[in-house]
């Protein structure tokens, strides 16, 4: 027999989930949009509805601009390399090499780390003259770059790090989906006198497909999602010129306490990710298929 | 359809994986056109020796001819031939046409005769209208046709099977046994077939290789394996039931086969298929006395489990109505032709006169 929940209960554990979903999820989102139609208070005078005035101001910014044009850049630079790093990673994972499992652990050591803890390392890498980076432009002769601090190399500077941070968890997925290929899909085309790289791209690549939909639209998010090491190594500048949309975000509302303003950029950021993903979704889904 | 078949011949072939080898030499040749299986228990090294032959994996020993030529050292690729897989191996984000015709694109055949090859084959096996699908949109048997398109497209002149039909329903499995036997035949492919079902062994090949950990156990018609059995593996793998093996102190030997088993009459072992045994007394052939324990109703025979003196069981394939109650006690006999002789302690058949 079905014992049945009384329902007491059951209201309970309905009630308790969907409780915390509305109070860090819903409320805050639909404040923040009711938020962006209203001016900021200050002591003398209360926050009056100011309709679509945030959004005009939005349309006028300058470093808006700017940033936006970072965010770009920094989102179509680290996705498709943090996703062929991985996918590279994962093939040498996924061969029968000596020493594999070792690889592995290394290829996903970035990945467990804090993008704080990763952000000081990568600190020292970039430190001019004496780290890493300058060293190895020496041996070649090169003079040493000032890689954070010039407003030509700060923002791949940035995506160098969020693309060695991010490319291990992608590998994990890759190598899952690798190991998932039946090997006589790959037979039967060896028979038929494919070569390895041919059969890469013909077999292995398409039915990684579902894959890189997954990876492509974590990444995405991510792209926008994490400033951790913007804020830890360059705080946007110089020159707003590794700022990107979040830690814009955080700046106009935290630093300079305009959270009307940063209500309005949310918004935009919101709809801009939403907008996004469904993009996504649809371009890569259209030959996404099978079983 | 240009295809005729080439011959293939395997010497000694070997396989090691670490310490285990898996084939030990195993001979056995097809001629042109023929059609010869490797059956066995799974583990018995068929797939491996089918995986070397198509030069998927590499051979520890041993060489490999096919049309006379050695193509021991050569890629799979270089060695003209197809395979059709257990599951098919369809590309499953290809439609039907494109799987079909991929080994031509690879191969860089001009798009014309892609397009003819691809008619034909498609025409051959009723798979036209079906062109545009995709793999998980076709029932297992259609799936089954379009991997052996995929072969046939190519005209390859020698096609290995592996488990072709193992995944697919009885009713469907019957149909395509007799499809791949008439390709076999009408285009003149030579067929190396895998499986471990006997049935389709004994119904399709010219030659069965039946293998036994590693070896070639008894090579032969499909006649000889059922008929004379070389061993006794041979003997209890063919049939189904198969065939009964009984201590010799269990049965009443002729006089004739008495007085001439040579050595330890405890070394003997008595063969005998349960439909050529039948319920009488002691008489001319061979006889023995015995316990039914059960009785099992199989449409057109019963099936009547016996059990003998020394505890040694057996069946006997009942024709009629008459069928013995479990309890009874009975005698069975049948011809001295029936009979096969093998020794126990080296499992081989000794020729009775």
């Amino acid at each position: 027999m079905n014992k049945r929940l009384p329902f007491g209960l059951a209201m309970i554990m309905l009630v308790i989930p969907c409780l915390l979903l509305v109070a860090f999820t819903h409320y805050p989102a639909l404040r923040a949009l009711l938020n962006s139609f209203w001016n900021n208070a200050s002591s003398r005078r209360p926050s009056k509805f100011v309709g679509v005035g945030n959004y005009q101001t939005l349309l006028e910014d300058d470093r808006l601009v700017q940033v936006m044009l970072n965010s770009t850049f920094y989102a179509l630079g680290t996705i498709p390399l943090a996703i062929g790093l991985a996918i590279g990673m994962a093939l040498l994972v996924n061969a029968k090499l000596p020493g594999t499992s070792l690889m592995r652990l290394s290829f996903f050591m970035p990945t467990m780390l804090p993008m704080i803890a990763v952000a000081n390392i990568w600190l020292f890498f970039y430190a001019p003259g004496i780290g890493l980076a300058s060293q190895i432009l020496g041996v070649f002769g090169l003079p040493p770059i000032n890689f954070l601090g010039s407003t030509e190399t700060s923002l791949v500077s940035m995506m160098f790090v969020a693309v060695w941070k991010e490319a291990g968890l992608f590998m994990i997925f890759y190598l899952a989906a690798l190991q998932a290929v039946p090997e006589n899909l790959k037979d039967a085309a060896r028979l038929e006198g494919a070569g390895p790289v041919r059969i890469f791209f013909n077999i292995v690549l398409p039915l990684l497909r579902p894959t890189t939909i997954f990876v492509a639209v974590n990444a995405l998010i991510n792209a926008f999602r994490l400033v951790d090491h913007v804020i830890v190594m360059t705080r946007g500048g110089p020159n707003n010129s590794s700022a990107l949309l979040l830690y814009y975000i955080y700046e106009v509302t935290f630093s300079q306490r305009d959270f009307a303003y940063g209500a309005t950029l949310t918004v935009l950021m919101v709809c801009l990710l939403g907008v996004l993903a469904a993009v996504q979704y649809w371009v890569l889904n259209r030959k996404a298929h099978y079983q | 359809m240009s295809a005729s078949g080439v011959s293939l011949e395997v010497r000694d072939l070997r396989k090691s994986w670490g310490a285990t080898d898996v084939l030990k030499g195993v001979n056995f040749d097809i001629h042109a056109g023929g059609f010869l299986t490797l059956l066995g228990p799974s583990g018995c090294g068929k797939s491996t020796a089918l995986k070397l032959i198509s030069g998927l994996e590499s051979v520890s020993g041993g060489q490999i001819l096919i049309g006379g030529a050695d193509v021991t050292g050569k890629a799979a690729a270089d060695r003209n031939l197809g395979m059709v897989f257990q599951n098919y191996a369809l590309f499953p984000h290809m439609s039907v046409a494109e799987n079909i015709i991929y080994g031509l694109k690879v191969r860089k055949v001009p798009q014309a005769t892609q397009k003819t090859s691809l008619e034909r084959v498609a025409e051959l096996m009723a798979l036209s209208p079906l062109l545009d699908r995709k793999p998980a949109q076709l029932s297992g048997g259609q799936q089954q046709r379009v991997a052996l398109a995929r072969v046939l497209v190519s005209d390859r002149p020698l096609v290995l099977m592996d488990e072709p039909l193992s995944n697919l329903d009885a009713k469907l499995r019957v149909e395509i046994r007799s499809e791949i036997r008439s390709l076999n035949k009408q285009l003149g492919i030579t067929v190396l077939y895998v499986t471990h079902d006997q049935s389709e062994a004994l119904s399709m090949s010219d030659t069965v290789v039946l293998m036994s950990d590693g070896q070639a156990s008894q090579i032969g018609t499909p006649q000889q394996l059922y008929d004379q059995p070389a061993n006794t593996f041979a003997a209890s793998f063919i049939g189904t039931p198969p065939m009964n093996l009984l201590a010799a102190e269990d049965v009443t030997l002729p006089d004739r086969v008495a007085a001439g088993v040579r050595g330890d009459k405890a070394d003997l072992l008595v063969g005998v298929r349960p439909e050529t045994m039948t319920l009488g007394s002691a008489g001319a052939g061979f006889s023995a006395t015995c316990k039914v324990l059960s009785v099992e109703y199989e449409g057109s025979v019963f099936l009547v489990h016996l059990i003998a003196a020394s505890g040694g069981r057996f069946i006997m394939a009942h024709h009629g109505t008459d069928a013995p109650q479990a309890g009874d006690e009975i005698t069975v006999r049948w011809d001295n032709s029936a009979a096969h002789l093998f020794s126990r302690t080296s499992g081989q058949r000794i020729s009775s006169g």
